[in-house]
Order: structure tokens, then sequence, then C-alpha cells
């Protein structure tokens, strides 16, 4: 649990941050989001210390973050950048180690440690420990980055436009590892972004930040049914309101009884999927399997429509 | 089988050409001070080796005109180099006439020349062999081994300027000694002092700005200046500090020079201190610090290593800047190869002089060719930065 009171960051005159209270939930991802100089960056780096705040509080696990040095703080919690920020001179194996290291775990330990991330983020080990980092893909290189981040395993996960370098293909595989990676260890995680499309993909909680301030702190439905400001509504842009809306919810929650002719789409998928397979397709409805592959009934055309239709 | 000619080739062959047939050999004089004779190589060198030594550079020039594979074009200057060191050492023997000791024989221009030609072919070769540090230093090892086996065997013996050293064999050693001494204690100082004063600029800006201009400010004041100015304050120091003058603080002597040196050698190591760590990926920084390292930690760590290709560069200005600077350490009774270069000058007695320089030189050659593959061995490679 992070809880964000009353925090305020000046530089000078200029107010940054301005007044933002939020609390995270324990095993949740919550994405901020905002135009570039919003303050987000600011806010991210205010929860481990790497900025210190003007005024207001910040507690994790009830905790305040300024009640034990900085350093020993930051080392709880893990922190990814853009451009992934390896350590160039070291290689990944030894860039994944450093946390475990710094606290001072056994050899064997950290061995243990640096097989299992790298194992998880379906980089050999034994080919990619002793490689040094310009040795490595973009998509690559990120995931050693993360993975350092959580090589402590810590409750608290910060991510800085961490997918911002990577092409559309790799970035969608990396937000989906992301999410498989957050299951595993039930990291806490806070993402700071300026893409919608990625904080709608990943966020259970998505805070809009605007001039300093944060003007909507909300699930992504309620976001899409009820923005609160006009900012709000054109970051998520009008015209994709029913899409987004589609999005976020799986075939599961819109299954009807019935059949339907053709190719079958999996309960899992999103709203957005089985809408685009009926368009490209012209059909009226789809089969829908469950995950063990049986049949569970059909998703229509008519059924999704209503469910992208907006409050009247 | 078509030939194709090398440009530089047709240079080195002419300048060779010129030193061989046209310009003198070596230089009789009747003892030390007087005008020296020229002697063409013929005249200098028993005949033998007059046919070993200029076959040996026709083949050079051959091999230098035409284009020809790298390792060809080294050993044949190397092979006429070494004809050329020990055909010097002959011409010594067969210049003087039997029991005068007083009689010099000395290279003349024709010997400079010939082995600045070949000097070129071999680096030439050398640099398009694009050799590893490892092995340059190993080649620096075999020419050194080279020219210390000729010294040892006595084959210059005859020559000018061993004569010069064998009258002051004792006081070359101690002023060897000085002249290193002064180079490497004075950097050493520097490196002490101006990688922490470093760090400190890189940390503090406004601190970095005022320094990094006192120091290039130093820079500009001419050396002999620089000795002069600091004898006042050391000489006042030398009387009024207690224990001063017995740790050998005064005004002139070693200590002003070491003192000179020490402040020229700052700015290079300060600089390169800052432009290194200033050059560490901002991200790196931002993770280390991030991820929980303190700023000790971040310092060693991190910045440290990727800044310290950058600072050895900075050291190895000072290393060969101060090898001969210390020359000029001489002028106010600091010792050194200086000593030679002065006392040459004033008695105008040139091998002296060269007894002074030659060495310098070669020292100054060596620290440069070992700092760079130092430098070479600790410069990774990362430039390539693939994209996803
Ligand atoms: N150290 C600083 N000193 C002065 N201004 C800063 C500093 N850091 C950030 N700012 C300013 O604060 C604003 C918000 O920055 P940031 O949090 O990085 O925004 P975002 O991450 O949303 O793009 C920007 O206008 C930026 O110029
Ligand atoms: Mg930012």
């Amino acid at each position: 649990m992070i809880e964000i009171e009353g925090i305020t960051k000046r530089y000078g005159e200029t107010t940054v941050v301005r007044d933002v209270s939020l609390t995270i939930a324990p095993r949740t991802v919550t994405v901020i989001v905002g135009t570039s100089g919003s303050g987000k960056t600011t806010l991210l780096r205010m929860i481990n210390r790497l900025v210190e705040p003007t005024s207001g509080t910040i507690k994790l696990d009830g905790e305040d973050n300024r009640s034990l040095p900085d350093y020993e703080l930051r080392r709880r919690i893990g922190y990814a950048i853009q451009g992934h920020g390896l350590f160039p001179h070291r290689t990944v194996a030894q860039n994944i180690a450093t946390v475990p290291t710094l606290l001072g775990w056994d050899g064997a330990r950290i061995e243990a440690k640096v097989t299992e991330l790298l194992t998880l983020f379906q980089l050999d080990p034994v080919a990619f420990g002793p490689r040094y980092p310009h040795e490595l893909s973009g998509g690559q290189q990120q995931r050693v980055g993360v993975a350092r981040a959580l090589a402590a395993e810590p409750k608290v996960l910060l991510m800085d436009e961490p997918f911002g370098a990577l092409d559309p293909i790799i970035r969608a595989k990396a937000q989906d590892d992301l999410l498989a990676i957050q299951k595993h260890f039930e990291t806490t995680i806070v993402l700071v972004t300026h893409d919608m499309e990625e904080a709608f993909h990943l966020a259970d909680r998505i805070a809009v930040m605007d001039k300093g301030e944060v003007v909507q702190y909300a699930t992504p439905a309620e976001m899409l049914v009820k923005p609160a400001t006009a900012f709000v509504e054109s970051l998520i842009g009008a015209g994709e309101r029913p899409f987004r809306l589609l999005a976020i919810e799986t075939v599961a929650d819109a299954v009807e009884p019935g059949a339907a002719e053709g190719e079958a789409i999996a309960s899992a998928a999103t709203q957005r999927e089985a809408l685009s397979t009926l368009l490209w397709t012209g059909r009226k409805a789809l089969p829908v399997i469950g995950p063990d592959g049986a049949l569970i009934g059909k998703v229509s055309l008519d059924g999704l429509v209503q469910r992208a239709a907006g409050p009247t | 089988m078509q030939f194709r000619v090398d440009k530089l080739g047709v240079i080195i062959a002419a300048l060779a050409a010129y030193g061989a047939l046209l310009a003198p050999f070596a230089t009789f004089r009747a003892n030390r001070i007087v005008a020296g004779e020229a002697r063409s190589i013929g005249e200098a060198l028993p005949s033998a080796w007059t046919v070993v030594v200029l076959l040996l550079v026709t083949a050079t020039v051959v091999v230098a005109v035409l284009k020809t594979p790298s390792r060809l074009r080294l050993g044949t200057a190397f092979a006429a180099i070494a004809a050329l060191a020990l055909g010097i050492g002959a011409a010594a023997g067969h210049l003087t006439p039997p029991e005068n000791a007083y009689a010099r024989v000395s290279p003349a221009s024709g010997f400079w020349i010939l082995l600045f030609a070949l000097g070129l072919l071999a680096a030439d070769a050398l640099t398009r062999l694009r050799p590893s540090p490892l092995v340059r230093v190993l080649f620096l090892s075999a020419v050194l081994g080279f020219i210390a086996a000729v010294l040892t065997s006595g084959t210059w013996d005859g020559l000018s300027l061993l004569k010069e050293y064998a009258s002051r064999a004792d006081t070359f050693w101690a002023e060897a000694g000085k002249h290193v001494t002064l180079a490497l204690g004075s950097l050493a100082a520097a490196t002490i002092v101006g990688i922490p004063l470093g760090i400190l600029c890189h940390r503090v800006a406004r601190l970095r700005d005022g320094l990094l201009g006192v120091l290039n400010a130093i820079q500009t004041i001419p050396s002999i200046a620089l000795f002069g100015i600091l004898i006042a304050p050391l000489g006042w120091i030398a009387v009024h500090v207690p224990g001063a003058a017995a740790i050998g603080i005064r005004g002139i002597g070693t200590a002003p020079a070491f003192v000179a040196l020490f402040l020229y050698s700052l700015l290079p190591v300060v600089a390169n201190t800052v432009v290194g760590l200033a050059g560490v990926p901002r991200e790196a920084n931002d993770a280390a610090r991030g991820i929980g390292m303190t700023d000790f930690q971040r310092l060693v760590g991190i910045e440290f290593p990727l800044a310290f290709p950058v600072i050895l560069t900075g050291i190895r200005i000072v290393l060969v800047q101060n090898i001969g600077l210390a020359t000029i350490a001489a002028l106010i009774g600091g010792g050194g190869f200086g000593v030679f270069v002065f006392q040459g000058v004033g008695q105008t007695a040139m091998d002296l002089v060269l007894l002074g320089a030659v060495p310098t030189v070669l020292l100054a050659f060596t620290a440069a060719i070992v700092l760079d593959a130092l430098i070479e061995t600790a410069t990774p490679n990362r430039n390539r930065v693939q994209s996803a």
C-alpha cells in the first residue's frame, strides 16, 4: 500500500506537483498519464525520494518513507527507467546482481536469483549472463533493466516510461510480459507513461496529471464512462472511447447463450478483438471457447454494440 | 605481373637515396669541440659494411616504392635499421686513428636522414598492421632490448656520444634518476591531488569554472618564468617554516622544479577527470541512484570506472609532457638530463647536448607507447548501440 498525502513539489517559484493525494492498493498496477511536463516523473521520483517533496508525506505500508536513509529505502523499491540505464561496464548478470550485492546476499543466492530472473524474462542465463549491455537488442536491454529492478524482490516497482524506446511490436510484448511478471511476484507497480493506449492496457487504476495536479484517479472503465474534465476526455480521445471500453473487458463478460458458425474465439480475448474479428469476417456472431477449449456460448455483434455504447 | 607504386614509398625512397648517396654519413673531428669533417658512406665504412648497408637500403627502397605487404616492408626496414646501427659503430673504429683518444666520430646528416626514412617506413607499415596493444608493447620491448644489447656489446663505444657518456657514467645515472623522479613524482602528486579535485569540480559546478580557469592560466605561463616565479615563495618558506629546509625545500633546486611540474600537470588531470565524469551516461547515474547506491558507491562502482579511460588519457599527456619539461629543471639546479643539455650548449659540445636529449626522447617515446596501449586496453568497445 502506498499512501501519497498532500504532496507538493516546488522549484523556486514554479509548482511542479501540486497537492497530490493518492492511495495505491497493494498488488495493483497504477499508471500515471499526462502530457509532457505535467509532473509525472517528479511525482514518481518522490516515492523513492530521488526528489524530496516540498510538503506532504508518502507512506509505504503505513511507514513514512523518510523513516530510513534514502539509499536503504531505494534498495527496497524497484526502479526502472526509459533507456534501461544499464551499467555499460558490467555484464548482464552483474547488472542484475547489483542490489542483492548491495544488500549483502551470499554468492549462491545471488546466482540463483539471476538465473531465475533471466529465465523468467526468456533470456538464456548461460548465453546472456556474461554479455555486456551493448551486445543486446533494445528489447533485451529493457528486459534486463526490469529484471535488475526486481532482483531484490521489492514489493513496489516504480517505472518511468519503461517501454518508451521500444518499437510497437516489441513494446506490446513487453507490456504483456510485465503483466505476467506482476502476477507472478504480486508486485505493486506504479508506471509513468504518456501513451494512453499503454495506460488502458496495463492499468488497474489510472491517475491523469495536468499541470502538476491529478485531475482524475479512477479505473479505466470509470474514466471512459465519466471523464472528470475536458482534458481527460481529450486525452482519451473521443473517437477512441467505444473501442477502449471494449478493449478493457474480456469476451467472457459478453458471452450469450446460443451457437454460432465458423471459427471460435477464446473467452480470454478482449471484446475489442472479438468485434474486430466480427467486422472483418462479416459474421453476426462468433462461438466462444473457455480456457479448457469447451464451447461456452457465443458473442454477437449486437451484444458488443450495446456494450460499447456510452451512458445516455 | 603488375607493379603499383606507393606514394609515401616514393618519398621514403627519395629521402633514403639522398641520405645514402649525397649526404655525409659520419663526421670526424680531431677533438670534441673543433669543427668536423664530413665523410661519405664509402669513406666512413669498411668496404664490406658499405656493401651490406647499401644493399639493404636498396632493398628497402624497392620494397617501399612498390605496393608490398606490410610485413615485408616492416621486416626490410628493421633489417636496414639494424645494419645502419651496427654500421655506424663500425665507422667509429674505421675512422678513428689507432691509439687516438681525442678523435671523435659521430653520425652525420646522411645517417640521420636514412634512419628517419627507414623509421618512417617501419612506422607506416606498423600502423597498417594495426597491432594489438600487447603486440605494440612487445615490439617496443624488442627495440629497446636491441638498443640495450648494442650498447652493452661495445659496438658503439667508439662513437662520440658514448665517449661523452664514458667520461660521465656516474653523473649520467644520477641525473637519470633525478629526471625520472621529477617526472614521475610530480605526476603522482598531480594524480593524487588532481583526481579528487576533478571529482569536486564535477559535483560543484561553481568551483569548476573558477578552478579550471586558474589552472588554464598556469599552463600559459612559460616554464622558465614559472620556475622563476616559484623561487621567491619557496625561498621564503625555506627560511621561515621550521623543518621546510630540512626536507629539501629551497628557492632553487628540485623543489621549485617539482612544484612547477606539479602545477603544469594539474590541468590535464583535473580537466580529464571532469570530462570523463561528465561523459558517464545520465541514465546509468540515475539508475545507480534509483536502485539504492550511496554517492560513494556510485562514484567508485559506476562513475570512476566509466571515466577511467579519459582520466588515463590525461595522465598520458602529463607523463609525456613532464618527461620533456623536466629537462628545464636543470636551469634552476633541479638536475635531470637537462644538466647535460645546458652544459653542452655552454661548451658548444653537441655530443653532450645529445647525451641529455636522446635519453629524454627515448623515455618520452616509451611512456607514450606504453600508456597508449594501457588506454586502449581500458577502453572497451561500447560504441555499437543496437536497436530493438
Ligand atoms: N530539477 C528541476 N529543477 C527545475 N525544474 C524541474 C526540475 N525537474 C523537473 N522540473 C520541471 O518540472 C516540470 C515537470 O517535470 P517532469 O516531472 O519531468 O514532467 P513529466 O515527467 O510529466 O514530463 C517540467 O516543467 C520540468 O521542467
Ligand atoms: Mg517524465
